[in-house]
């Protein structure tokens, strides 16, 4: 079962160290795991993709609660939040995949940021089911590099908050 | 004010009576602010068990303990130790000297990263980087110790920062910490639902675990166990919750524990486990645990209930706390059939042992010994098999039993013995230990004699590593590997050489007068049991 915890910390150093030896220690895995800055310079948002059963989920938001430095943990499934992931592709291209390329980046609304005579950069942000479906689409073009930002989420928007 | 002299302040603030440590240059201006000061300080002989002994202080004081090392290995050795305190939440308060600030990370001489290496075993820990920060930390460190789940906290001081100038010395009244705020007081209507529950209960029953003694719940449990009728057996940490002869007490549970206590626990229909981890030695099989019966856990840590067993009916509070408030909940329940069945199984299943007459029967010896202790006296276990015999036989009347529960650790019972005895300097503390822990901590026989520190030691001596003995017995039998002892020491001229008195009991023909000679007086004194190196711990 997938779970995403969106988790407010102090922003200090050795913060992102404690968590991720939180769930190396406990033997929880981590899927993703991205941080940042919030509107607060001094808080940040950690949000994180894990998975597990019913029982390690529960003990994966009780241990983060008793971290000394997390200030608040949410926690939802997919269909409870919002999610999005970036990803830079840098990709070989050449007269006869060129325009293969394009329609699928136009198909799965990537965008082209950057370009040279044999090299392009496509960038795309979405879900990451569609991130994963345009990494598959891309298989038969030969990939340079890759950067993923992991996921980002937040809970979907209620009027009880 | 230098920062090594508002440290000193706050520890006085605090009201910090003892110090434990081992210096080195980058604690030295804590050491020589110290002077200034009427805490008194206790060179320990080796850094592990100025943590240990800090820890035998918190746990007779109910105030956290205090160490001070300096940085690399000072800190380092220290590690153990806090890990001991942790697994069983002991609240330490450890300061550790530290390297130049600006050298940090260019693993300068002696330089460990200490806060990285002990962050699994600390509660929190604090790297100062700025003299101004001492007295919130200091303030926030003594609180997150001793409050909710207890606990160590490390706070490693940089010399240049013990060194800097601080502008005014203010100790904080209030502590500001968004991030914690431990529930203390348990949830009223979980508390209603566990009174109707034993209401409609038959074979009730409290499993008492360390965080009863922590939380100073004792005399609650106790008043409510009497009241209801309610029986109640303890894990090994939770020994001495409930005094060994009282008539709701049926024991210590585990797989080190008494067979009737077990088979109460099992056989029950509502169990109240009640400041216990779950752990594995305790309870082997969590899914028993939860089997036709209601498990209502308690305890103060959320992320304890449902860890290892799926509560019922959680209830997240301190024990003392949530025991008042029982007390004040009217309630009816008849358990005079269940008591009757777990006296008859207590006189059915009780262990009979064998003893081979040519040694001492420490089973025997440890249940006169401690029967023969004051009131209030002060037991300290080790570990091995010298510990499961204290938690068998040990019999517990109004003081305090302690050991290494959840680490398990070796060497734990001088040191914690001694600052047992200097936190309480009025109740008898009696170390037990094999001739395998006693060797891990003999050097601080030295600190008993400096600081005239009065603990008695027993060592149970069979010449081996019996606990693994035993193992090597049952699994791989008799096939022993690295278990043994010889080239231990002679006591009678270790003694001697300390200048500590001795006395050997080699079978049980003079146990009495021995042991009357050993507890007479109020100072410190070795005793040496010759056991049967094939004595075994199970039934």
């Amino acid at each position: 079962m997938k779970r995403i915890y969106s988790v407010l910390v102090e922003n200090r150093s050795g913060v992102l160290c404690k968590v991720a030896g939180l769930f190396s220690r406990r033997c929880y895995n981590i899927d993703s795991l991205a941080v940042g800055e919030t509107d607060d310079p001094m808080v940040s948002c950690m949000t994180i993709v894990s998975s597990g059963d019913q029982r390690t989920i529960e003990q994966i938001e009780k241990q983060l609660n008793k971290k000394l430095d997390v200030i608040k943990v949410k926690t939802f499934d997919e269909s409870h939040g919002i999610s999005r992931e970036l990803m830079l592709v840098k990709v070989k291209y050449n007269r006869n995949n060129r325009r293969d390329i394009m329609e699928i980046c136009d198909i799965l609304k990537a965008e082209i940021v950057d370009m040279s005579k044999s090299q392009m950069i496509i960038q795309i942000c979405d879900i990451p089911e569609k991130i994963q479906l345009f990494m598959s689409m891309m298989k038969s073009v030969s990939i340079v590099e890759v950067a993923r930002t992991g996921t980002l989420a937040l809970p979907k928007c209620s009027d009880s908050d | 004010m230098k920062g090594a002299d508002a440290i000193i302040r706050c520890l006085e603030a605090e009201g910090v009576t003892h110090v434990y440590g081992y210096p080195g240059v980058a604690i030295c201006p804590f050491y020589n602010s110290i002077l200034n000061s009427d805490i008194q300080t206790v060179l320990i002989r080796t850094e592990q068990n100025a943590a240990h002994a800090a820890s035998g202080q918190a746990r007779v004081s109910g105030k956290p303990g205090v160490c001070a090392v300096t940085s690399g290995p000072g800190a380092t050795n220290v590690i153990t130790g806090i890990a001991t305190a942790y697994a069983d939440s002991i609240p330490l308060i450890c300061i550790t000297g530290q390297v130049n600030s600006e050298l940090l990370g260019r693993d300068v001489f002696q330089e460990a990263d200490i806060t990285g290496a002990v962050e699994s075993f600390v509660k929190y820990s604090y790297l100062v980087k700025n003299v101004e920060d001492i007295p919130r930390i200091f303030k926030e460190a003594f609180h997150i110790a001793n409050t909710g789940r207890k606990g160590p906290v490390l706070i490693d001081v940089p010399i240049d920062i013990q060194n800097a100038e601080l502008k005014t010395f203010e100790y904080p009244e209030e502590i500001n910490m968004r991030t914690y705020k431990p529930t203390v007081k348990g949830n009223m209507l979980q508390i209603k639902k566990v009174a109707k529950a034993l209401e409609e209960a038959h074979r009730p029953i409290i499993c008492a675990g360390g965080g009863v003694l922590l939380s100073d719940a004792r005399e609650e449990l106790r008043a409510f166990a009497e009241k209801h009728q309610i029986p109640v057996v303890s894990t090994m940490m939770g020994i001495s919750a409930m005094p060994t002869e009282h008539p709701m007490y049926f024991g210590m549970v585990g797989n080190n524990g008494k067979p009737y206590a077990n088979r109460a626990m099992n056989e029950s229909d509502l169990l109240i486990m009640v400041g216990a981890r779950v752990a594995d030695r305790a309870v082997s099989q969590p899914g028993l645990i939860t089997k036709n019966k209601i498990l209502v856990h308690i305890d103060v840590d959320p992320a304890e209930i449902g860890k290892n067993a799926g509560a019922s009916i959680p209830l997240v509070g301190d024990a003392k706390h949530i025991f008042e408030d029982f007390n004040h909940v009217d309630f009816k329940c008849d358990t005079t059939e269940w008591i009757a069945t777990l006296r008859a199984n207590k006189e059915a299943l009780t262990p009979r042992r064998n003893p081979n007459p040519d040694f001492v029967d420490p089973a025997a010896f440890i249940t006169r010994l401690s029967e023969k202790m004051q009131e209030n006296a002060v037991y300290v276990a080790d570990v091995g098999q010298n510990q499961i015999w204290s938690c068998g036989y040990h019999v517990v009347k109004e003081g305090q039993f302690m050991t290494s529960g959840g680490m398990g650790t070796m060497g734990y019972s001088i040191p914690a013995a001694m600052g047992a005895k200097v936190a309480a300097p009025d109740r008898q503390v009696v170390a037990v230990c094999g001739d395998g822990s006693f060797q891990m901590s003999m050097m601080e026989l030295a600190t008993i004699c400096q600081h005239q520190i009065p603990v008695k030691i027993v060592v149970l001596k069979n010449s081996v590593l019996g606990m693994v003995r035993e193992y090597q017995h049952f699994t791989y039998k008799d096939n022993y590997s690295m278990i043994d002892l010889s080239g231990s020491p002679d006591l009678a001229q270790l003694s001697k050489a300390y200048g500590i008195p001795f006395l050997r009991l080699e079978n049980m023909n003079d146990c009495e007068q021995v042991i009357d000679e050993f507890l007479a007086e109020d100072t410190s004194m070795i005793l040496e049991c010759i056991i049967d190196p094939m004595d075994l711990v199970a039934y």
